[in-house]
């Protein structure tokens, strides 16, 4: 039985008030009204594309920001902290701040200077268009794909808190989505990307703080998490408010990870990748209006992005230390997705982790906060597609059509075939969500395989940038064989699960565990076929690489400014707040 | 801000805020006048947490969307041209 039928047969979280139905609606005609208002900013490339290249860093900022701020993001790490405790917000921290400063002030100003539209357009100017067609073909590829997954999952939500229809869900998610973004394009998906910001502060900064107020502050809830777990006879109950005291081994957390796993997979490899070559979120740095905002956009998300775990991992923290049974006043222990969605849990009315959110949004917000929540869900969710297919269409269109299809097409041409391939891809992107309705695990695969593909494309990226001596024969050929062998590493831990205590250097590896050593092994495999390649092979001559190279590329000189609008001062702000953090939790 | 005519993103977050923070400050009102019953009550009810959250996303909306208004906007413009 597949997970649509079976969701069919699930009772609902919450009930929605005609005040709830009032906030949702009009957040649909909001964004709609939205869309029809850009239509008229959207006429050439460079409006579509790249929403003019006139973005304040603020909005550049929250953009970059909550294109990865979407709904199964919330949920998904919401669910994960429950699972493992506070070490969910390393992927928050460690995983994202340094990657975003390096992105601010090491790479922007190559993107910047060489007004690429893309990553993979950067990759055509460094390397040629073997590397441009390998990247933009497998970006394209995913991000279709992922955007039907964010379909699917936001139908699949409402199903379950809500009691909605999957179609009717499907609907109207895509047919709003289409419209908005066909009509304005990136600045349109931008506009909508931080309304989205601003709803979900407001739907879900009420849960910590009601939260901490029942659980009595940080040191309570510590108190009732150590007391459940123990009560459960969970091993290492302490583990789990404890950040980096635990990655002395593998064995210390629930995660079973090590420290090296964390600092060199996450931090160095996997979050590097993200957040400076996804497309998808450096785009919305690209539409910045000058070098000085592409720069203090990232520290801008950054930022906010420190700050992101009070509204997602501290719920699940709290859901660890207060969620009950409602009938019984039993502790109420979550469970994995598929147990809870199998026939056995559905009748015994088990939750998967990802429901901790929902839960706790449901026990503390009555009827109108339990609107503003909801629509903080499904804006993020529609956020979500909307990045994909914005950044779907703008790869199709200049480098795959424009590139390996017609090299001389018209901006105007251009500018339709953006608006009509949006609408292709929000198709294709149902397709994808009635195809992972039927076949679940591909979901599983392809954002597993997904991130996979972003190591191998960083380690291509930033050597390129920072190391003149290689060539277009060694870009391509790394990239290649760095993709190659992630998924290759990926298969052999599904056929033999024994393999992972040679991939994950353990074989008590949690899935999260796996993910960072697969990435770390993948971008160095990388890396050492990008070198040993272009030793052999002839270099371009720095005449070609003016612009694309550190050392190569004059960086205009920035006006002069304040301290108070100093990239490097706010970054700097930024690095001492992360290691307070650090040192908080540790 | 020039991102997209005389219509600023933060007026339409403003809007936003401000109509969101009225509905729920307006329910919450009515909660507090006609309580629920204790049975469909959620936890901290008696925080009344609609009321102050409501009502603070109420101020700032409408302070986003007198601050980025089109009439103010439009002034801006026609300052800087």
């Amino acid at each position: 039985m597949n997970l649509a039928l079976l969701v069919l047969s699930s009772s609902t979280l919450v009930h929605l008030s005609p005040v709830d139905l009032i906030i949702i609606v009009f957040y649909f005609a909001l964004v709609l009204a939205i869309g029809l208002y850009l239509k008229e900013q959207a006429n050439t490339g460079e409006d579509f594309f790249m929403a003019g290249r006139e973005m304040t860093a603020w909005v550049a900022g929250l953009a970059f920001l909550s294109a990865n701020l979407g709904s199964l993001e919330l949920m998904g790490w919401a669910g994960n902290s429950y699972k493992y405790g506070i070490l969910a917000a390393h992927w928050y921290w460690i995983g994202a701040i340094p990657a975003m400063l390096f992105l601010a002030l090491v790479m922007m100003p190559f993107y910047h200077i060489c007004k690429t539209h893309s990553v993979p357009g950067y990759l055509k100017l460094r390397f040629g268009p073997g590397a441009q067609a390998i990247s933009s073909v497998s970006f394209a590829f995913m991000t279709v794909l992922m955007s039907g997954i964010n379909m699917y999952a936001m139908a699949v939500v409402m199903r379950v808190v809500l009691g909605w229809d999957l179609n009717f869900s499907i609907l109207i998610s895509s047919i709003t989505v289409a419209i908005y973004v066909a009509l304005g394009g990136l600045r349109s998906a931008i506009f909508n990307e931080v309304l989205q910001f601003f709803l979900i502060w407001a739907g879900a900064l009420l849960i910590p703080i009601l939260g901490l107020v029942e659980a009595g502050g940080w040191s309570g809830m510590k108190a009732k998490i150590l007391q459940n777990l123990t009560e459960q006879h969970v091993a290492n109950p302490g583990a789990y408010t404890h950040a980096w005291s635990t990655l002395g081994t593998f064995a210390d957390n629930p995660m079973g990870i090590n420290w090296v796993g964390i600092v060199f997979g996450l931090g160095a490899v996997i979050s590097m990748g993200y957040w400076t070559t996804d497309f998808l979120v450096v785009q919305r740095v690209l539409s910045a209006k000058d070098l000085r905002s592409a720069k203090l956009a990232p520290i801008i998300g950054a930022a906010f992005k420190m700050m992101v775990p009070f509204i997602v991992i501290l719920p699940g923290l709290l859901g660890l230390a207060l969620l009950r049974d409602p009938h019984t006043g039993s502790l109420l222990r979550l469970v994995p997705a598929d147990l809870a969605w199998s026939p056995a849990g559905q009748a015994q009315g088990l939750h998967g982790y990802d429901e901790v959110l929902p839960l706790m949004l449901a026990r503390y917000c009555g009827p109108g906060l339990l609107g503003l929540g909801i629509t903080a869900l499904i804006a993020g969710f529609m956020s979500g597609m909307a990045g994909n297919v914005s950044a779907f269409t703008t790869v199709w269109t200049y480098d795959i059509y424009g590139a390996l299809i017609n090299k001389n097409a018209s901006d105007e041409f251009k500018v339709k075939m953006g608006r009509w391939v949006t609408i292709l891809g929000v198709i294709v992107s149902i397709g994808t969500a009635y195809l992972v309705m039927h076949a679940q695990s591909i979901m599983d695969y392809v954002q597993s395989l997904f991130s996979f593909f972003i190591a191998p494309l960083f380690g291509t990226v930033i050597l390129g940038m920072l190391w003149k001596r290689a060539t277009p024969a060694g870009g391509w050929s790394g990239l290649l064989a760095g993709t190659l062998s992630s998924v290759g590493m990926y298969t052999w831990v599904k056929v033999d699960p024994g393999a992972v205590r040679y991939v994950a250097l353990s074989s008590q590896a949690q899935d999260q565990a796996q993910n960072m050593f697969r990435a770390l092994w993948c971008c160095l495999i990388c890396v050492i076929v990008t070198v040993v390649v272009s030793l052999m092979t002839k270099p371009k001559p720095d005449s070609e690489l003016t612009d694309l190279v550190y050392g190569l590329t004059p960086i205009p000189h920035e006006e002069k400014v304040s301290i108070w609008h100093s990239p490097v001062f706010w970054g700097a702000v930024v690095a001492a707040v992360f290691v307070i953090l650090q040192i908080i939790f540790w | 801000m020039k991102s997209g005519g005389s219509l600023s993103i933060w007026f339409f977050i403003g809007v936003s805020l401000a109509v969101n923070g009225a509905v729920i400050f307006a329910r919450g009102i009515y909660e507090t006048i006609s309580p629920p019953p204790p049975e469909l009550r959620v936890v901290l009810y008696d925080l009344h947490a609609n009321v102050w959250w409501g009502g603070i996303l109420l101020i700032l909306g409408v302070f986003f969307s007198l601050r980025f208004s089109p009439a103010r906007e439009r002034a801006r413009m026609a300052k800087n041209s």
